[in-house]
């Protein structure tokens, strides 16, 4: 029987805007347990983001339940979400969220400066090891500025892992990437996902959704549709795949 | 998040803008300097007065003729000539405080040797005077017994009017100069006191017994001042008392009436010039107190800048366990490490100049170990007030807000 990592019950929120009160989530509940690689799927407007930064620990729903690896997160202050936030999740942003001027190993060690439990040296060996199991032990002491946007994210992703997060909560991370680049990132999520890490995926684009193993479709703040991806797609396959780069020439 | 990390994650933070850092730094620093070097000023001329003041005899009492000083200005003349030989004996018989006491009398004239003149003054004094203002006799002897009663037409002479009078090293002991139209020979020369700090060469002098400048160069039979000195330092305030009584009833001065003399003693003017530099003190160091409070606010300013312009890096650090206790600490260490650097530049920078400026000046500076550990502590207390606002700000976003901001 497979460990629950993420469950929500009849989960609403309410945005007020003076006169206007608006219903991003009418009650959703959703369970996804260790090792699925979830993809929430849905119009722009639907309720994705909302959804992700509630399980985040970043927003906290106007009503409902919500247990993320067994602890009940309605009731925690502040100090202590921050705290989970630092032990139990890891974030991709669309936007890569590097700081500037600080190297993709800086950069990958941060979430460990928020844990008083960790040393300097042992922090910076997770942390390479973070960079090396997303293919950038090479570019270690490189500024943002010096990588490319496949790379940043990757950096991001490394960023992510270090704290050994029970799941792995990622918004848009390939919206701002081309094709290739994003079937890159998603090989990498895929190759972490076979390695046991629980991922879910906020996406509008169907073909990446193809990559995950469940897809989850939002709809004006309800989920209308959750469905079991039968005919998973391999990103590696689909990159040897595409045109190779030369034949635009 | 532990101390060291603060620390790292602030200075990484001024290396990203090191112009920005260095300008609000600035601020600081001349604050910091301005108040280090006004201080050292202010205290240096402070002492140097106090210290001009104590060497012309701390235990000297000084009785001058007149009643009331107002503003400095002597009200009403014709008490000018109240003081009489005959104080002095009353005053040397009936104190027990006194041990020695002096006439003065003085003029201002012309010296002339040959065919070199050179406008000095003359002071008729008694021997005592030497010890009491401690002047001493370098070459040569002080006045005798009998040159004071027949008013001995002799005198001491100051190293000024030496040079202009015989050039730099001569010798004119036993030489005949005249005052006026009165010639005088000179039997000693007197020890170089220098330049007081009132800028007044105490050199340009002549001293005579007070016999032969009252008799033959001012013909009164008053006197324009008394000198004495208290046996010890401890004396000095019973001794001026006692001087007052003596005098008042010396010259019948009814109980309900104003005295026609002043007396002062030599620790009430280090008091009052001593009172006067402090006010200085306070003066220029308010001034330089207010260039560190804009220093301060400049702080406030870019702290502000700072956190406006890193809500997503605010954002970020939150996202991924920053607690705001957190971001508190790291804008809170950001802010105090630019005032603190900025104050040690500041301090270093101050010394220098407050010792440039007293070496080009000629001024004295007299730097005060609490006032370099006090601008270090105000520096550090500048950078906690004025970031405490901006960092409070970073602390109290809300995540997504920061990680959404534009
Ligand atoms: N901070 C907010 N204030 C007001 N309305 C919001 C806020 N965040 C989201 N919404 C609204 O909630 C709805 C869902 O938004 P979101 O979760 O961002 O959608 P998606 O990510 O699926 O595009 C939208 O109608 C959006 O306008
Ligand atoms: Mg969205």
């Amino acid at each position: 029987m497979t460990k629950t990592i993420i469950e929500v019950k009849n989960l609403r929120k309410d945005f007020f805007m003076g006169e206007v009160t608006v219903h991003a989530l009418r009650g959703v509940s959703l369970e996804i347990k260790a090792g699925e690689f979830v993809a929430i799927m849905g119009t722009s407007g639907s309720g994705k983001s909302t959804m992700l930064n509630i399980l985040g620990c970043l927003d906290k729903p106007t009503s409902g339940e919500y247990y993320l690896d067994e602890v009940a997160v309605s009731g925690l202050t502040k100090n202590e979400l921050a705290m989970l936030r630092n032990r139990k999740l890891g974030f991709v942003f669309q936007s890569y969220n590097l700081l500037a001027r600080t190297s993709a190993l800086e950069n990958v060690e941060l979430p460990l400066l928020y844990n008083s439990k960790i040393k300097a040296k042992e922090r910076k060996e997770i942390a390479i090891h973070a960079l090396e199991a997303v293919g950038l032990a090479d570019r270690m002491h490189h500024m943002p500025n010096q990588l490319s946007g496949g790379q940043q994210q990757r950096v991001a992703i490394a960023r992510s892992l270090v704290n050994d997060p029970v799941v792995i909560l990622a918004d848009e991370a390939t919206g701002n990437l081309d094709t290739r680049t994003s079937y890159e990132i998603m090989a990498l999520f895929q190759e972490l996902n076979s390695k046991g890490k629980t991922i879910v995926f906020v996406t509008h684009e169907p073909d990446i959704a193809k990559f995950t193993s469940k897809n989850v479709i939002f709809k004006d703040g309800h989920i209308i549709k959750q469905l079991d991806v039968v005919d998973r797609n391999d990103a590696r396959q689909m990159i040897a795949e595409l045109p190779a780069v030369n034949e635009y020439d | 998040m532990n101390f060291k990390n603060l620390i790292k994650i602030a200075l990484n933070a001024l290396q990203r803008n090191k112009m920005r850092a260095f300008l609000t730094m600035l601020g600081i620093i001349i604050g910091v300097a301005s108040v280090i070097a006004m201080l050292a000023i202010g205290q240096g001329s402070k002492k140097s007065i106090q210290d001009q003041v104590s060497s012309m005899g701390s235990n000297m009492i000084n009785v001058m003729p007149g009643g009331q000083m107002f503003g400095g200005v002597q009200m009403g003349n014709t008490s000018m000539k109240s003081l009489k030989l005959a104080d002095i004996d009353a005053i040397r018989a009936q104190s027990t405080a006194i041990s020695r006491i002096s006439p003065e009398v003085r003029s201002s004239g012309q010296a002339i040797y040959g065919n070199k003149n050179t406008p000095t003054s003359i002071y008729g004094v008694n021997n005592e005077y030497l010890d009491i203002r401690k002047v001493s006799v370098k070459t040569g002897r002080k006045f005798t017994e009998n040159e004071i009663k027949s008013a001995a037409k002799v005198c001491l002479i100051g190293k000024t009017v030496i040079t202009e009078l015989f050039g730099e090293n001569a010798d004119p002991v036993g030489k005949y100069i005249r005052f006026n139209s009165i010639p005088v020979k000179i039997i000693g020369v007197l020890t170089e006191k220098g330049q007081s700090t009132f800028g007044q060469d105490q050199d340009d002098l002549l001293i005579a017994p007070y016999t032969m400048v009252q008799k033959r160069i001012l013909a009164i039979d008053y006197i324009q001042g008394i000198y004495a000195s208290a046996i010890n330092e401890q004396k000095a305030s019973l001794a001026k008392t006692e001087v007052e009584n003596i005098l008042r009833a010396k010259h019948k001065i009814a109980d309900d009436q104003d005295n026609d003399f002043e007396v002062r003693s030599q620790d009430e003017l280090i008091k009052t010039f001593g009172s006067i530099s402090d006010v200085l003190t306070i003066l220029l160091g308010a001034i330089a107190g207010i260039s560190l409070l804009v220093g301060g606010i400049g702080i406030m300013n870019i702290m502000y800048v700072s956190v406006t312009e890193r809500t997503r890096e605010i954002g970020l650090r939150m996202s991924i366990g920053g607690r705001g206790k957190d971001i508190l600490m790291q804008f809170l260490t950001e802010s105090i490490m630019i005032s603190v650097i900025g104050g040690v530049i500041g301090i270093l920078l101050g010394l220098g100049a407050a010792k440039g400026v007293g070496s080009i000046m000629n001024w004295p500076v007299e730097v005060m170990p609490q006032a370099v550990v006090l601008a270090f502590c105000v520096c550090t207390a500048i950078g906690v007030f004025f970031g405490w606002y901006p960092a409070r700000k970073a602390s109290n976003l809300d995540p997504i807000d920061a990680l959404r901001y534009e």
